[in-house]
């Protein structure tokens, strides 16, 4: 039992920067935005090919990071300047991506075998006997980093004008905001965020893959519906804490039901696409009294 | 002052469904004008506020504030020197953030956003001394959620928002319509009030023509894009609703006027 405890702590810890991601736009920008799917295997792309050819780890992470705010840029583009739907703008990004990432990759696994990453970078500073274990630390430390950075960057002059656009664009025009910036921007954000997290999760998993990015909108979803149902009444912190407390109840949800044998692993991506249907109704019936913006 | 030269705005340009909303149409407008804008439904007022603020693109003509060519000037742009209070109540502010939030986007129209505090603390005393001035009931509920808020309340802090930093212009487009008449009567007070206080450029629509008369020191009336009526001063503060009715009648060629237009 308690490996599977460290098992979904560390996962969901990992995860939750991609549902933080998910959450800039789903619910700050009002966006739903599927560049996610390409992003998340873009950061694992990247960070694995960076790391068989001996760049150091953190350089790594951080070259991801910038690949997922360039995938992020691509799909704001598309929707602000050549104005594609938002969700075919990211449609479009994902499929694109998908050619991406196997160019970057050259094949469509990256194992990363004896390299070291940051896991075994962290294992050996602490002497900490699993992989598992390191994780959990690196993830404590990436969710505190991130929850930080953005609460104090959506306090800031321009991370208010992102809220206010995902709010009412046509109210932030009025008060002289270049809503496609703050559209781009929020998007770069979020998709740097979601590469981050894949970059993480493919030095947990040990290697890249070129399908690792599959779900990962509904994974992410579910994580932020989850936190949501946690904290009723939330502000930026709270919605951010919760969703890193979501994301790591949903990988206990997940190691339960597998382990439970009624579910094979096969069948998980149609599981978490329930639990995510079911729950957006529960939200949607309770919060119906709270207005809210309307979703496309 | 604003300077409109020849302005022309054709929708669905070449199809059965073409509309002329502007047609060449040419006005200029002085330094402390407050200008009342009547006109029955699609003589082309919104249609012209639009065009002033830049939310649709002109077809022909010319557009200049203080000398300043905005005709080709991005909406967010022009927003620097326009303020605007939009006929929803919804439309002008936020509602998933607090009042305060709200004006402090507001506070810095035109200028750049950066990386420094989106509302310092010394802001928030700020407004709160605004508010309590104004006496809407708010100045204790300055971290509540605009969403919370009435429509009255809602419009009242638009118009605060787009008066916050002083607009050259202030853009007005039948910012009452939806509120009750008690509201409306409230919204207007406190348009007036502004407006005198800063000695604003102003254009307001409205569908009200005893309103029109009241407010402001000018009066034009709108038909098929044109202006067919622009009077001021002396001559506008004798008209009465029924000079104002049969102009229009005059002008329509006999048109029913619409009950919306006769109620005070």
């Amino acid at each position: 039992m308690s490996s599977i405890l460290t098992s979904a702590v560390s996962q969901g810890l990992l995860w939750a920067i991609l549902a933080i991601g998910i959450h800039i736009t789903y619910r700050i920008l009002d966006i739903s935005d599927l560049t996610s799917e390409g992003s998340f295997t873009l950061g694992a792309a990247v960070c694995a090919t960076a790391i068989v050819n001996n760049i150091p780890p953190i350089l790594a992470i951080f070259m991801a990071l910038i690949s997922g705010s360039l995938a992020g840029m691509i799909t704001g583009l598309l929707h602000t300047k050549l104005q594609i739907p938002s969700l075919l703008a990211g449609i479009l990004s994902m499929t694109g991506l998908y050619s991406i990432n196997l160019r970057i990759m050259g094949k469509a696994n990256i194992p990363l075998n004896m390299h070291s990453t940051l896991l075994t970078n962290i294992k050996e500073l602490f002497n900490l006997g699993k992989d598992r274990d390191a994780a959990i630390f690196l993830g404590i430390i990436v969710c505190v980093i991130v929850i930080i950075f953005l609460v104090w960057f959506f306090n800031t002059e321009f991370g208010y004008a992102i809220v206010a656009t995902g709010n009412n664009d046509k109210m932030i025009r009025a008060n002289g905001i270049n809503s496609d910036i703050t559209k781009i921007a929020g998007l770069m954000l979020a998709n740097a965020l979601i590469a981050l997290s894949g970059a993480l999760v493919c030095q947990y998993n040990g290697y890249a893959d070129v399908q690792q990015g599959i779900g990962a909108i509904v994974i992410g979803l579910a994580s932020v519906i989850i936190g949501e149902v946690i904290f009723r009444n939330r502000n930026l912190i709270t919605s951010l804490i919760g969703i890193v407390i979501g994301s790591i109840i949903y990988r206990l949800i997940v190691a339960i039901v597998i382990n439970s044998n009624y579910v094979s692993a096969n069948d998980m991506k149609l599981f978490t696409a329930i639990i995510v249907a079911v729950a957006l109704y529960v939200a949607n019936v309770d919060f119906k009294k709270k207005r809210r913006p309307k979703k496309c | 002052m604003l300077k409109i030269e020849n302005l022309s705005k054709t929708f669905n340009a070449n199809t059965v469904n073409e509309k002329k909303a502007i047609q060449n149409l040419s006005i200029t407008i002085n330094d402390g004008d407050f200008i009342t804008v009547i006109g029955g439904n699609g003589a082309g007022k919104s249609t012209l506020l639009n065009l002033i603020s830049g939310t649709l693109p002109c077809d022909e003509g010319k557009i200049t504030i203080d000398d300043i060519d905005i005709t080709k000037q991005k909406e967010y742009k022009r927003a620097a020197f326009i303020g605007r209070v939009f006929q929803d109540p919804m439309t002008g502010t936020c509602a998933d953030l607090s009042i305060e939030e709200n004006l402090s986007l507001a506070k810095r129209r035109g200028k750049k956003r950066t990386l420094r505090l989106g509302l310092t603390p010394q802001e928030k005393k700020e407004y709160k001394t605004l508010l309590e001035s104004l006496n809407l009931g708010l100045e204790h509920r300055l971290s509540s959620k605009v969403g919370l808020l009435s429509g009255g309340q809602r419009q009242a802090l638009t118009l605060l928002m787009s008066t916050l930093v002083k607009p050259k212009l202030l853009l007005l487009d039948e910012h009452t319509a939806a509120l009750d008449p008690k509201t409306a009567t409230k919204v207007l007070e406190l348009t007036t009030k502004i407006v005198e206080k800063d000695k604003l450029t102003t254009l307001m629509i409205t569908h009200n023509m005893k309103d029109a008369l009241k407010y402001g020191n000018r009066l034009i009336m709108m038909m098929d894009g044109k202006i067919i009526l622009d009077i001021s001063g002396d001559e506008k503060s004798k008209l009465t609703v029924n000079d104002l009715l049969k102009m229009f009648e005059q002008a329509t060629g006999g048109e029913v006027v619409n009950d919306r237009m006769l109620l005070a």
